[in-house]
């Protein structure tokens, strides 16, 4: 995954120097910097961390290129991880783990709540590749309908991003109150194998944690040819002026539509290796306040930016991390404060920043540099 | 394939860079060596625990932010307190207990991250911590893969036992039947209606409930109602308690609802002076926020009250009051959470070793006899034997302890029928 | 499950749901009202609002403290004074914030939903900072407890009327302030034509501050009020912001009609819900319906027909 680029620089215009060198800087820092300087758990808090990343990456595409806000990316997120656990939970509740119980061979959160049988809709959880296809199709349908209801009547803006939150909140109260079905509050916990192979130990988060960045990168690369197609034109020219685009006869609601399900297939597979990689699944994660939080990452990183969005993710959740580890009790001021920051003074983010102060000193070292791209410039309207 | 190689040598690297780092405090703590007075660190940290001559390490993990803050701010005062009295008493096998305090954030993955922290990175020889069950779940496959030990301080729902965990607060069934003996027999109850907050510990106690009511006492539930968590409108639910006119309300709901709860309760002319409502969900931690003329005349059955008349829980709550000031009050699972580290030190000392496994095999059968609710005692399943107390609310938002069972009820997480 | 039960009881148990349905129909739209005049009115989504009422809230219980100690004989009144002061306070920080925050992003609707946000994290620890991380008990006086005996079966709280008089009190001035006033013909104009309306003289910052400010008032009425049936602590605020959204959202953003109806149908469906069934379901139920017609219907009960 690492070395198929390189291959193709000669003779595809597909990114910039400036990006090779952006994406020869992200490979090397998750393949072999973080590697070499972080001891186990932080590793894998490192890949916990990148998990959300493909959720930012999805923002980048439905909110920076297509102007389209959704505050419930957490629902992706969470399917894609409910849907990993589910299958997980069901290798890990085997006749023999679970005899204590009233019932054996079900989940042991089921057992609690007397139901005696497997529900039908979580018995094709048990094949690998069935919960591997649905972990992709049953968000990217779920976002489908979302968003065709939506974008066909022309709701957009604050409105679709208040939508979106209040079904990101009604998941999870459905999650809550169905505690039978879906472990409830406590979410599904005690993940032990994915086929037999224990994802529990230091080896196995350390594969983990590579096959999660070969993952990511290619969902950058991916994001990066989709930018570079017609698609993502077009969806730039209807972030800024979408009445234009549908006088040209294109269908708008379409390519919101499309943008929309990439993102949410994006925010899935992260969640399913979130679940992977962290052995567990709550609705902590479907609701308002991680959906915020995500979008959050995007916006730091610089929401214009595929780049931006995983360096964003990481270092807010370096600081939230180092906030809370060193100042338990004052950490969400230091949160809360560089939202704040960031939003009134580096609406761009960390992209905004590398490309305001960075990049032309850079620019006048680096030769044979093209202009800009049109994505680049800070835009006025949304 | 070059993935798998870089691998190899980066962890190899790794590996180095860390026994380095490992050493590091190591050499520092040196020359304090001739202070030691307990045994050599060599023969009781066997598994690399962070203990050195004069100290060692232990973790308290609570959310300290988020909406449980309400509640878990009590045992993080608890346990402060308590490991401040050891220390003061010469601490552990002569060391010095030095806190990490991680915040869990009221968010349970969070708790999981934290508790890998505390005994990978910081390698805390005990952590006292989590409060709902949901942070304990997520947390406990942490501690059971890592080997860690957590002395988990709140009453809960049972149907779970671990070597890596020792439950300090009681589990259901010790909670629960013998509070509903006697509210059958001193209140003649004959019917009952259920109200709880949904999630696992009201529906599993409610369970347990119902089969203790219909199968022993052959009495009737008249009604069970589940809200969801953070829910603030009770008026539906109180009219039906109104129609259905149970001889006892019987409680669950949790956080913000139960404020709500009580003051709606109240606001509909129920009286509980003369209806009954006996709760597991109300200690004085919660009156705080209900108010205590909102609830005057619930019953409570709990382990602990602030109230109790003994000399152990007088020194308690003088010495808790020093600390965290006269206006704090003191509920059941902070007595709990207080019970934590002395059960932990004297676990450690008969074990004569930090080594968890070998303290997790020396609790059973611990005793403590300055525990302010008296005396308990380890059972071989890591749960207290324990008396339980019914309780009448003040309006000064104290308790008045009005029955207490005559023995240590045994801790059975497994309940056999009530399942 | 109603065979058992006598006439009587029956009827005055369905008068009784009545209300309770109408109180929880007033809890509602207090909620939602002062955040559909700041949606609504100016496109920017609050989302401190559950702290702006936590504020009015905190506001009542050192107002309750403060009269206990030093004017216990007019104890019983305080409550009006916390609900003014839990406005002044609410509405001030409200135009502060407008002032420091909100005016740079009228362009960017969409980041003012993540620096209030930024905002509500910030405002919560301080709570927690001054006030401590537990919920505190409001006093109330002694008249606004318990229930007034219609008949000998009939019982309706007072703190309910109480609540139900307010919002009253509140929609009605809210709907003269918009549609009867000067001010509210300011706050139309410039939401339809913002250039124009600056064009023909009116001070468009100033209409943004007082509106914004109005709009967190109202919050903290409502966090007042609502010491009187709910809890008050740090993150008390996040317990509404859900039903609260749900309401703006379901109504339809732009029209203080539509939070008045999208309220009203929400509480009397989860009221008769609750009633019949248990209250999770009746939860779930209530959601359901909510989505399934925000999916037919995304735009909302009423929508302000404006040409874009």
């Amino acid at each position: 995954m690492t070395r198929a680029p390189s291959s193709t620089v000669h003779d595809n215009p597909f990114m910039k120097p400036m990006e090779w060198i952006s994406l020869a800087l992200l490979v090397a820092v998750i393949f072999l910097v973080l590697p070499m300087l972080l001891d186990a758990f932080r590793l894998n808090l490192v890949g916990k961390y990148l998990t959300y990343s493909f959720v930012a990456l999805g923002l980048v595409i439905c909110w920076g290129f297509g102007g389209i806000l959704s505050l419930g990316q957490g629902v992706f997120f969470g399917l894609g991880g409910y849907l990993m656990a589910m299958y997980l939970k069901l290798e890990a509740s085997s006749v023999e783990n679970t005899k204590i119980q009233s019932t054996p061979g079900i989940p042991d959160f089921m057992d609690w709540n007397q139901i005696t049988e497997l529900p039908w809709f979580w018995k094709p959880f048990t094949s690998l590749p069935f919960t591997l296809l649905a972990v992709i199709v049953v968000p990217a349908f779920f976002a489908f309908v979302i968003g065709t209801a939506m974008f066909r009547r022309r709701v957009g803006g604050t409105y679709f991003a208040i939508i979106t939150q209040a079904i990101a909140a009604i998941l999870t109260i459905l999650i809550v109150g169905q505690q039978g079905y879906t472990g409830g509050i406590n979410g599904i916990t005690d993940l032990r194998t994915l086929h037999g192979w224990d994802i529990r130990t230091d080896r196995a988060h350390n594969i983990l944690y590579f096959v999660n960045g070969g993952l990511l990168v290619a969902c950058i690369l991916f994001a990066q040819y989709v930018k570079r197609s017609k698609l993502g034109r077009i969806l730039v020219a209807m972030r800024d002026k979408e009445d234009r685009v549908r006088f040209s006869g294109y269908q708008v609601a379409s390519f919101k539509t499309f943008a929309f399900c990439l993102a949410a297939v994006f925010a899935a597979i992260g969640g399913a290796m979130f679940t992977l990689q962290v052995g567990f699944m709550s609705p902590s994660f479907v609701g308002i306040v991680p959906s915020i939080e995500m979008v959050i990452y995007a916006a730091v990183g610089g929401r214009l930016s595929l780049f931006g969005a995983v360096w964003g993710t990481l270092l807010v959740n370096w600081a939230k991390t180092t906030f809370s580890e060193s100042f338990p009790e004052l950490w969400l001021f230091g949160l809360g404060g560089l939202f704040i920051l960031v939003v009134l003074a580096f609406p761009n983010g960390l992209a905004g920043i590398y490309r305001t102060y960075v990049e032309p000193r850079l620019t006048r070292r680096v030769k044979a540099l093209e202009p800009a791209p049109a994505v680049a410039l800070p835009h006025a309207a949304e | 394939m070059a993935e798998s190689k870089g691998n190899g040598l980066q962890s190899a690297l790794r590996r180095r860079l860390l026994m380095g780092l490992a050493g590091v405090p190591a050499i520092a703590l040196m020359p304090r060596m001739s202070f030691a007075a307990g045994p050599a660190t060599a023969t009781v940290n066997t598994t690399g625990l962070a203990v050195t001559d004069t100290e060692v390490t232990v973790g308290i993990l609570h959310s300290a932010t988020g909406t449980m803050a309400i509640s878990e701010t009590g045992s993080i005062q608890a346990e402060k307190l308590a490991i401040s009295q050891i220390n003061e008493a010469g601490g552990v096998l002569g060391r010095k207990i030095k806190i990490i305090q991680e915040d869990g954030a009221s968010d349970w993955p969070t708790f999981a991250e934290k508790a890998k922290k505390l005994l990978v990175n910081d390698h805390c020889a005990a952590v006292m911590g989590c409060w709902t069950s949901a942070s304990r779940k997520a947390a406990l496959p942490v501690f059971e893969q890592y080997n860690g030990l957590l002395y988990y301080p709140t009453f809960y729902e049972g149907l779970e036992q671990s070597k890596n965990v020792i439950y300090t607060g009681q589990e259901a069934t010790q909670q629960i039947l013998e509070s509903l003996n006697w509210v059958a027999k001193e209140k003649g109850a004959k019917t009952f209606f259920f109200i709880g907050s949904d999630y696992i510990w009201p529906r599993t106690s409610n369970k347990i409930a119902r089969k203790h009511i219909e199968n022993v006492l052959k009495t009737k539930v008249v009604g069970e109602e589940y809200f969801p968590l953070g829910h603030t409108q009770f008026n539906s639910v109180i009219n039906k308690l109104k129609l259905t006119k149970p001889d006892v309300i019987f409680t669950d709901v949790v956080g913000g609802s139960n404020v709500a709860f009580y003051k709606q309760l109240k606001a509909a002319g129920i009286d509980l002076s003369k209806q009954t409502l006996l709760t597991i969900s109300v200690t004085e931690d919660e009156i705080d926020g209900i108010g205590g003329d909102n609830i005057a005349g619930a019953y409570s059955c709990m382990k602990y009250f602030q109230s109790l008349k003994n000399p152990n829980n007088e020194k308690f709550v003088a010495a808790f009051h020093k600390m965290w000031g006269e206006k704090t009050v003191i509920g059941d699972v902070t007595q709990a959470a207080y019970l934590g580290p002395f059960l932990w030190k004297m676990a450690v000392e008969k074990a004569g070793s930090f080594d968890v496994d070998k303290v997790a095999a020396a609790s059973a059968g611990i005793e403590f006899k300055e525990a302010p609710e008296g005396y308990v005692k380890i059972h071989p399943n890591h749960h207290l034997w324990s008396k339980t107390r019914v309780a009448k609310a003040l309006p000064s938002g104290q308790f008045e302890v009005v029955y207490e069972s005559p023995e240590l009820i045994e801790p059975n997480p497994f309940p056999k029928g009530y399942q | 499950m109603l065979g058992d039960y006598s006439l009587t009881d029956l009827s005055s148990i369905f008068v009784m749901q009545g209300f309770a349905g109408l109180i929880l129909f007033s809890v509602y739209t207090l909620m939602a009202l002062g955040l559909a005049i700041i949606f609504g009115q100016m496109g920017v989504i609050n989302m401190a609002h559950g702290e702006f009422m936590i504020l009015g809230a905190y506001m009542t219980y050192l107002c309750s403290g403060f009269f206990q100690t030093h004017l216990p004989a007019l104890f019983p009144a305080y409550f009006f004074v916390a609900m003014a002061l839990a406005f002044v306070a609410s509405g001030a920080l409200g135009m502060l914030v407008e002032w420091a925050l909100i005016r740079h992003l009228y362009k960017r609707p969409l980041d003012t939903l993540l620096a209030t946000w930024g905002l509500s994290l910030i405002l919560q620890q301080a709570y927690r900072t001054i006030f401590g991380p537990r919920e505190v008990g409001v006093e109330l006086p002694s008249w606004l407890i318990g229930s007034v005996q219609v008949t000998d079966t009939i019982e309706i709280p007072i703190n309910g009327m109480f609540v139900m008089a307010i919002t009253l009190l509140i929609t009605a001035g809210v709907a003269l302030l918009m549609y009867r006033s000067r001010f509210g013909a300011q706050v139309r104009a410039v939401v339809q034509n913002r250039p124009m309306a600056g064009a023909v003289g009116i001070d468009t910052e100033k209409v943004d501050r007082l509106t914004f400010g109005l709009g967190c008032g109202i919050a903290g009425i409502a966090g007042s009020a609502f010491t009187m049936v709910g809890s008050t602590g740090p993150t008390s605020g996040q317990l509404y912001i859900v039903d609260t959204f749900l309401i703006v959202v379901f109504g339809g953003a732009a029209s203080l009609l539509g939070t008045i109806a999208s309220a009203f149908s929400i509480s009397q469906t989860q009221s008769t819900l609750e009633f019949f069934l248990s209250g999770s379901t009746a939860k779930v139920i209530t959601l359901l319906a909510v989505v399934g017609i925000l999916m037919l219907r995304p735009q909302g009960l009423f929508t302000l027909k404006v040409r874009r």
